[in-house]
């Protein structure tokens, strides 16, 4: 462990989320959580306790969820729709796209035990889709926190967002990536980890971390590595990837999510009209039936793991 | 009931004419679901000109009804409608369905009036759940009308929201079901079967009534009672005739979203006028 990482007082975003929607609710009635039987996995049983005139329980039925989230933004209230990630991108994705969308009706899309969180419970139990699915729908901010104080920060401007947002994250206690927070924290603004001229890895959410212990333990062997944290995979900050395209001899992506239509293509996908043409490596989860494991199982299966990184790195560097 | 300065005769006279507007805009922009349009213009009618307490002046207030048409493809009754109350020049729709126009072929928020973007068919009545807690929670008066089609009724979303309404006791939320029993497949009985609607709405919470949805007087009997039942949400079965209006179109299910032809056209026109001149001498 290096000084840049802070392992004292971590929590799981998912708790950071439960907490700032309490402060939060605490001084504007307005602030509502919709739920679907997900109140327990939301960590939102104290909010229930606190405010029960703040919370809406539809029982197991997301598109109920995400349209009645709708028809309460519809009326001027602030509401958080919160439901498993797989279930809330997937199941209702048509309300996602009509009503809260299309509609232009901001409700903050809350994706719980995001990515591979579920583990061993499955296919049906992870979103590896979301960012892909959400990336296609017109006027929607896609954001992956990282760790505590990026979950904070991205729940309070959530709240206020006069465009909707889908905001996920996982239930493991995630370290904070800085000693100091005092990065201004906004939508579409990466934040910037750790600086270094060989090699940028661009990460998001949980990815972040191991990209960041990764490119500590290459700091030792010389290789010097940029770590982004680009918590918002749309908009995408394009003035960072400018930056780092120039700096950088080589940049990998790294996303709890398939390798397909994910951060790592967002990146592709501007860089090379960009005219960029250095070495690029996308990691996340392949098109593949997924391994059975814990959440660390399987990224260390598929490589999201400082070793793993570490190895990718030095592929791409040819060192 | 907030206008009551009109008369049914009225009433009826503009469900001609709101009749033969449908018509011409959906000939002129050769697209629009016609059928639809004419079995649900009477209770868009009674709504906006009787029920609803929404109108170009209030439209921005936190007060207004609310009306979300669920079945959002007959939104050529909406726009005439609309049009009708002020929301924008009627002559606007001669846009509709055109390159670049706002007037697109299912409700649009660009068109003032129009409460939420619908056209996927199972999502006005949960929108309209949230809208109705949003009014419990902030103790307003409003309340929230939607308009379902027959047809959008085994879309399952509309059952999860039918379970929500009865939880939070949403009487102060009216969902209408254009009952014309047929769709664009065939009749709904033979497509998916959802009868008996009242017994179905009855164990889901709701209170019902079923009335003959192309009556004016009826229509207006049955919005002056409510909510049916204090602490259940509200729905109106009506019973409508598709194509109502317009004799070689009614109970067709090739009118669904037929464009008549120029002969055609007159035809319908015709019969309008002439059931014009009826409620005239009446
Ligand atoms: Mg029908």
């Amino acid at each position: 462990m290096t000084e840049q990482i802070n392992t004292n007082h971590h929590k799981a975003n998912l708790e950071i989320f439960s907490e700032t929607l309490q402060r939060l609710a605490q001084n504007d009635r307005d602030i509502i959580a919709v739920t679907s039987d997900s109140r327990g996995s939301g960590k939102l049983v104290p909010f229930g306790n606190k405010f029960p005139n703040q919370i809406v329980e539809v029982g197991i039925a997301e598109q109920n969820l995400v349209g009645v989230a709708a028809g309460l933004a519809a009326c001027g209230k602030k509401v958080f729709a919160v439901s498993p990630a797989c279930f809330l991108t997937a199941r209702a994705l048509e309300q996602i796209k009509n009503d809260i969308a299309y509609s232009d009706n901001p409700v903050s899309a809350i994706g719980i035990s995001a990515g591979v969180s579920y583990g061993a419970l499955g296919s049906t139990h992870h979103s590896l889709h979301d960012y892909a699915a959400l990336r296609a729908i017109n006027n929607i901010i896609i954001v992956a926190p990282a760790d505590n104080f990026e979950t904070e920060k991205a729940i309070e401007l959530a709240a206020n967002s006069n465009i909707p947002v889908y905001l996920r994250f996982g239930k493991k206690p995630m370290p904070f990536l800085k000693s100091n927070n005092d990065d201004v924290f906004a939508f579409g603004k990466a934040r910037t980890i750790t600086e270094g001229e060989d090699i940028a890895i661009i990460a998001t959410g949980e990815t972040v971390y191991p990209a960041l212990e990764a490119a500590n333990k290459l700091k030792a062997e010389g290789i010097n590595v940029s770590v982004i944290s680009m918590h918002t995979i749309k908009p995408l900050d394009t003035n960072i990837l400018d930056k780092i395209a120039k700096k950088c001899s080589a940049i990998i992506t790294i996303e709890e999510h398939s390798v397909n239509g994910g951060l790592g293509e967002a990146c592709a996908s501007y860089l090379i009209q960009q005219q960029f043409a250095k070495p690029f490596k996308i990691m996340g989860i392949p098109d593949e039936y997924t391994v059975t494991g814990s959440q660390e199982e399987i990224f260390n299966h598929y490589g999201i793991s400082e070793q793993g990184i570490a190895a990718q790195v030095k592929l791409l560097l040819r060192k | 009931m907030y206008k009551v300065s009109i008369t049914s005769k009225e009433l009826k006279q503009k469900s001609v004419i709101y009749r033969k507007k449908i018509l011409q805009y959906i000939s002129q922009a050769k697209a629009g679901h016609t059928g639809g349009s004419l079995s649900c213009i009477d209770i868009l009618n009674v709504l906006y000109n009787v029920v609803l307490n929404v109108s170009p002046e209030n439209f921005s207030s936190p007060n207004r009804d609310r009306y979300v048409q669920s079945k959002g493809h007959c939104v050529e009754a909406l726009y005439v409608t609309l049009a009708d109350k002020g929301f924008f020049n009627e002559s606007d729709l001669n846009t509709m369905c055109q390159y670049q126009s706002k007037y697109i072929g299912h409700p649009t928020k660009k068109v003032n009036g129009v409460e939420q973007n619908t056209g996927a068919l199972g999502h006005g009545l949960p929108i309209c759940v949230g809208m109705a807690i949003a009014a419990k929670m902030d103790e307003k008066e409003y309340r929230v009308f939607t308009l379902l089609g027959d047809g959008e009724l085994p879309e399952g979303s509309n059952w999860e929201a039918a379970l929500s309404a009865s939880k939070y006791k949403l009487d102060n939320l009216c969902a209408i079901i254009d009952k014309n029993n047929l769709q664009i497949t065939g009749t709904t009985a033979e497509v998916c079967n959802t009868d008996p609607l009242n017994k179905k709405f009855e164990s889901f919470g709701w209170a019902v009534k079923e009335i003959s949805g192309n009556d004016i007087d009826a229509l207006k009997d049955a919005f002056s009672s409510l909510p049916f039942e204090k602490g259940k949400p509200s729905v109106i079965i009506a019973n409508t005739n598709k194509g109502k209006g317009v004799s070689f179109m009614e109970n067709e299910i090739k009118w669904h979203h037929g464009v008549p032809s120029a002969a055609q056209y007159l035809l319908a026109q015709q019969e309008l006028d002439y059931a014009l001149t009826l409620i005239e001498n009446d």
